[in-house]
């Protein structure tokens, strides 16, 4: 059975794509056949992120307006066995995304494969709306910073309220909380919120803690998913996340980047002191 | 740099070097990728109209021409494009029916005729 996962936050900047490209990854990597649509009409960058760009041909809006079909628009990841992208199309006409367009291609996909990830838009029109509307499962990613905590919250009320699930009064989504850039070393001096306040607040399960780290700009200036460098702590915090996603039981374990040698961390460690 | 790999051998000499390397090496190299990846994409994109918006109508007619020989559908047709910085390939594969080619091929071309 087909599971349709929408990667939403309300805020952009927060690590939706980051998040898109990794769950995706992670999920074909455990041997799950997974395809990650870019919802993001008129700014697309899933491509980068995944390392496609230079191999779109045809796009989710082409397939949506039948110039062409969904196995020429879907992009097979080279490195991953089972993973596919469907990148959006850079065109600026707003009404691009037909909602029924949308649905017969989630319909069909659905058929072919386990998991669909929705790399949602930030914001809340349209195309934020066109990602979550099918979902049966949604990832809210959220930094510990007062705009997207806020921005989670007004998410979480659309999820609840807006979803087709919700229209037919079927069980609702179910939802996650993901949160990316926390700094432990800015928590333990009271200067990022703690992942328990961000909890307290929001009210929904945690699927995981994704620390700060050098690795995401890396990975994406490479257009490699971040879950693929094993070297990476935010790599294995996604690893652990989708592990939670599929019904594993981990603990949460949240580990900064490790300095480079024992003189770095000297000198971090004076340089903080005199700071 | 042979001492060094005498003594520690060559992965310990790598490690040993790298211990005196600027720390943002690695981030330095994954920089210039991601201004090549950059520059092949903008330069792309701004000359929108030479895009591939062709190729809708170039695989339908490649397909009429090609049914013409082979009983082929659209199903049988995939359309790949690899864009580099100079030039970009066009990869187009079209898979021809499994049944022994001799049998299926002379019909199809005499109806051709």
């Amino acid at each position: 059975m087909a599971r349709v996962i929408v990667i939403t936050s309300g805020k952009g900047g927060v690590g939706k794509t980051t998040t898109a490209a990794a769950f995706a990854a992670g999920l074909a990597r455990e041997g799950n056949k997974t395809v990650v649509i870019d919802f993001d009409v008129g700014l697309r960058n899933l491509d980068l992120i995944m390392g496609c760009e230079r191999r779109v041909v045809f796009d989710f809006i082409d397939v949506i307006n039948g110039a062409a079909r969904l196995n020429q628009a879907l992009i097979r990841d080279k490195r991953v066995d089972g993973l596919y992208v469907l990148p959006t199309s850079q065109t600026r006409d707003k009404d691009a995304l037909k909602m029924e367009g949308v649905e017969q291609v989630i319909g069909e996909l659905r058929r072919d494969f386990d998991y669909i990830v929705c790399d949602s838009p930030a914001g809340i029109e349209h195309g934020a709306q066109a990602a979550m509307y099918l979902a049966d499962e949604a990832v809210v990613v959220t930094n510990p910073e007062v705009s997207s905590v806020r921005d989670s919250d007004r998410m979480i009320g659309i999820l609840t309220s807006k979803s087709r699930r919700a229209e037919r009064n079927e069980e609702p989504i179910k939802q996650h909380v993901l949160i990316t850039r926390y700094d432990l070393d800015r928590v333990s001096r009271g200067e990022m919120l703690k992942v328990e306040d961000i909890l307290e607040m929001l009210a929904l399960p945690l699927l995981g803690v994704i620390p700060e780290s050098r690795s995401v700009l890396q990975a994406s200036n490479t257009g490699t998913p971040v879950i693929l460098d094993d070297a990476s702590s935010a790599g294995l915090a996604y690893r652990d996340a989708v592990g939670r996603f599929l019904g594993e039981q981990l603990e949460y374990r949240i580990v900064g980047d490790q300095p480079k040698g024992l003189l770095d961390g000297l000198f971090n460690r004076l340089w903080r002191r005199s700071a | 740099m042979s001492i060094l790999h005498r003594a520690f051998g060559a992965r310990g000499a790598a490690r040993l070097l790298g211990l005196f390397r600027s720390p943002s090496a690695a981030a330095v190299d994954s920089a210039k990728t991601a201004k090549e990846r950059l520059q092949v994409v903008l330069a792309l994109e701004r000359n929108a109209g030479s895009g591939p918006s062709f190729l809708p109508q170039l695989q339908e007619e490649l397909l009429q021409v090609i049914k013409k020989y082979v009983d082929i559908d659209n199903e049988n047709v995939s359309i790949e494009l690899e864009r580099g910085p100079e030039a970009s390939m066009l990869d187009i594969n079209i898979e021809l029916p499994t049944s022994p080619l001799p049998s299926r091929r002379l019909p199809v071309l005499q109806s051709a005729h």
